[in-house]
């Protein structure tokens, strides 16, 4: 087989060459895109063309234009035998980069073991991060503590990079009183204030805008702090997308703008999401930097996100990230994706896997074994399962939940407005509490 | 005849409504090759082509106005939006746009667009897989809102709204998809042997703006619609108040004569919904019997709804309403 007949990652929507399917003998046809593999299918992916020190590093403050072949280009500092190469090569010691393996494997034990509680039924819901823990990890790590993030409900990695307990995420899942949101949202719905890591909700795409009007404020306010969010690509196709590129060309904020780019928005592949050839080159009509990076490489992601953070923080304004990824795991515990892809993409993914790579790459330089990788792995689903057991003693999704009823009033408004005391009174006097508290079942 | 859960009735009104009018085209984020999240246009892509079950880009607001230039230009869309708290993003189109074509244009263009998608909660859902808008969307004129209860009712109204030449927004309560629900997680159910969940396997219309009377009574009646035409109906049975059960199925057109006739007749009112309190629905039911039934009148007109609240994770059971709130709001509308 050759090269073209494979499936180009670098160019889902397939550019020009198309463009002939919508006309046929002088009728136009709607031009429906088809994912490039489908159940049955044997996934063919072309390798990545691009190889590390391809693209230079340009200087924070370079002009927009200068990073146009990063936009459809490709970042990479690992190449295929695990060598880091280049001018992007973030030249991180090597303790930094065993710290950030060791946060890679802890994020993927910690997904691991609350995907077997949901299959226990212990958690309503997850949603795991698997494939995908460069992007969250190597970001954090590259971003400074007082930076505000605004994730999407993908990075949980960028948690435990803030020094949050397992056992504090696990409990926001189960809903019970360790809950310091009271139970309110579904699992993996995390907030947390003194790691600057703001609410996620579930429609997607609201925080992109967001971050841009918390940058504008650090701006406002003369602060030190940049901001920085993350959305997927199917996610690129909503208007707060483009409304976030747009507001961010004009005010030019502090604020580092990532589209993880994990080929899968549920069962809708990224080449429903455009038909242009990267997310990132959409930047460039906005007057932004955009940047293409290889999100499975951890030193990648490390770079261009300081490159991007170190712009913001010089006043260079926003910067456009696209992290070429793959969702190896289901979109979330509710999802089946062996109904609408091939279940060996994930494996045949030219990209590889975040974690898998980093280990050759320190074992190569010789700061990895194998024994300390499973000393790591060991150690890592020993923590997780003392975590959730640490969890569940402040209460089980069978408890139900653990919040009084009349709480279900409280954060509505800051002060209870009358018509809400009195609705809390009727829950109250009534004595629902009890008789409401019929438990789901297990 | 045949058995379906309300999936499976809405899977088979588009399925029909594809083959009877090739102007129609069902679309909406993973509704193509996967079927739909809920599964509701499962199969619909294999049998009748790409170019007419399809995949959008994630964007509601693009889906909306989408369906308005197509509906513009000669076709029927039938695009769903994955569950209703994502619908905001298309509320300009839908209420500036898709509602007033036909007024602002003398009736010279028109948008017959019927806008699908899963609402209310009993999923854990939390915040945003819970929600029920449909109240913002009657205070729109222009727009029809249906909310069906059964299987039956679901198929029947789906087609009626595919027909009818004006834009619908056909609320399904996704917690009625699998069985019917009465109030109770305990107890699990589905639509076999049950009241609707019997579906003609062919062509049928449930004609929009009719209510539908699903128990007669003398002491009282109550007015719902949704997941909650069950909680109410178990609450009846379960207190012993003979009240009548009226299911209105469709919100705009708001069938009053119905509820007149039976206000008329019981002078007791109890309107159930649940979506939040405040500018709800219920609020307009109840000016409206006010207006038409002051005189026969009994005992004030009670409200069993949502909390005033965003629709909170582990404390569902507390916020939705539940047989023992209804009962409660019977007894007190009966006891003088």
């Amino acid at each position: 087989m050759t090269d073209k007949q494979r499936f180009r990652v670098e160019n889902p929507g397939g550019g020009e060459a198309r463009n002939a399917e919508c006309s046929h003998g002088g009728q136009l046809r709607l031009h429906v895109p088809e994912a490039p593999h489908r159940p049955g299918d044997e996934p063919r992916f072309a390798k990545f063309s691009q190889q590390p020190g391809d693209l230079p590093c340009p200087r924070p403050l370079a002009a927009y234009q200068e990073l146009h072949d990063h936009a459809t280009g490709l970042v990479r500092v690992l190449d295929d035998e695990g060598t880091a190469l280049g001018p992007w090569n973030p030249q991180l010691t090597a303790d930094t980069v065993r710290q950030g393996l060791e946060t890679m494997v802890r994020i993927r034990a910690y997904d691991t073991r609350m995907l077997s509680a949901q299959r226990q039924g212990r958690l309503s819901f997850c949603l795991e991060s698997r494939g995908e823990e460069a992007v969250a990890v190597a970001a954090g790590m590259a971003l400074l503590s007082d930076d505000l993030l605004f994730p999407s409900y993908r990075q949980q990695g960028l948690l435990l990079v803030r020094g949050l307990s397992p056992a504090e995420m696990a409990c926001q899942c189960i809903g019970n009183s360790g809950d310091h949101c009271q139970g309110r949202q579904m699992p993996v719905h995390y907030s947390s204030k003194p790691a600057n890591f703001v609410s996620i909700s579930s429609p997607v795409g609201t925080q992109f805008p967001q971050a841009v009007g918390a940058a504008m404020a650090a701006a406002y306010r003369g602060e030190r702090n940049i901001v920085a969010s993350w959305l997927g690509e199917g996610t690129a196709a909503q208007g707060d997308f483009h409304y976030a590129l747009n507001f961010a060309s004009v005010y030019r904020p502090p604020v580092v703008l990532n589209v993880v780019n994990n080929q899968w928005a549920i069962s809708t592949h990224c080449n429903m999401a455009t038909g242009g050839k990267t997310f990132a080159a959409r930047a460039e009509a906005y007057g932004v930097p955009g940047i293409r990076v290889d999100g499975n490489d951890f030193l990648a992601v490390h770079a261009v996100t300081s490159w991007a953070a170190e712009r913001a923080r010089q006043g260079g304004g926003p910067t456009l990230v696209e992290l070429l990824t793959y969702r190896a795991g289901a979109h979330s515990s509710s999802d089946d994706p062996r109904r609408y892809r091939p279940n060996d993409e994930a494996r045949l993914w030219p990209g590889g896997d975040p974690i898998e790579r980093l280990i050759h790459h320190l074992t190569k330089i010789g700061e990895w074994s194998d024994q300390q990788q499973q000393d790591l792995v060991q150690r890592c689903e020993q923590e997780m399962l003392a975590a959730y057991k640490e969890a569940e003693s402040h209460g089980t999704l069978a408890d139900g939940s653990q919040a009084p009823p009349e709480t279900i009033f409280d954060d509505v408004y800051h002060q209870l407005p009358p018509h809400l005391e009195q609705q809390r009174q009727e829950l109250c006097e009534e004595s629902l509490a009890e008789e409401g508290k019929s438990s789901w079942p297990q | 005849m045949a058995t379906m859960n309300m999936i499976q009735a809405i899977n088979s009104a588009l399925d029909l409504m594809l083959a009877r009018d090739p102007d129609v085209c069902v679309f909406g984020e993973d509704t193509g090759y996967f079927g739909g999240v809920f599964r509701a246009t499962e199969g619909l892509q294999q049998k009748h082509g790409r170019n007419r079950v399809f995949d959008t880009p994630l964007a509601e607001g693009g889906i909306v106005g989408i369906a308005v230039g197509m509906a513009v230009n000669g076709l029927r869309p039938v695009p769903e939006i994955q569950f209703a708290d994502y619908i905001y993003p298309g509320f300009d189109q839908i209420t500036n746009e898709l509602a007033k074509f036909r007024y602002r244009s003398g009736g010279e263009w028109t948008a017959p667009v019927t806008l699908r998608t899963p609402c209310g909660g009993g999923i854990r859902g939390g915040l945003y897989h819970s929600q029920s808008p449909e109240a913002y969307f009657t205070h729109t004129p222009g727009l029809s809102v249906v909310v069906p209860s059964t299987p039956h009712d679901a198929k029947g109204l789906l087609i009626s709204s595919i027909e009818t030449d004006d834009p619908v927004l056909f609320f399904e309560p996704k917690r009625l998809y699998r069985g019917p629900f009465d109030g109770n997680p305990q107890h699990g159910q589905t639509w076999e042997n049950k009241p609707g969940g019997d579906v003609p396997v062919g062509y049928y219309q449930t004609p929009l703006g009719k209510a539908v009377v699903l128990r007669s009574g003398d002491a009282a009646t109550v007015v719902t619609w949704g997941t909650m035409v069950h909680v109410a109906r178990e609450a009846i049975e379960q207190c012993g108040i003979d009240a009548e059960l009226i299911d209105l199925r469709t919100l705009v057109p708001l069938d009053l004569e119905t509820i007149r006739d039976s206000v008329n007749k019981t002078g007791r009112c109890v309107v159930v919904h649940e979506a939040p309190r405040t500018s709800g629905f219920g609020a307009e039911i109840i000016a409206s019997i006010q207006e038409e039934c002051f005189w026969k009148l009994e005992m004030p007109i009670l409200r069993v709804t949502g909390w005033d609240t965003p629709f909170p994770h582990t404390q569902e059971l507390q916020y939705m309403p539940n047989q023992q709130r209804i009962a409660r709001a019977l007894k007190k509308v009966t006891e003088i």
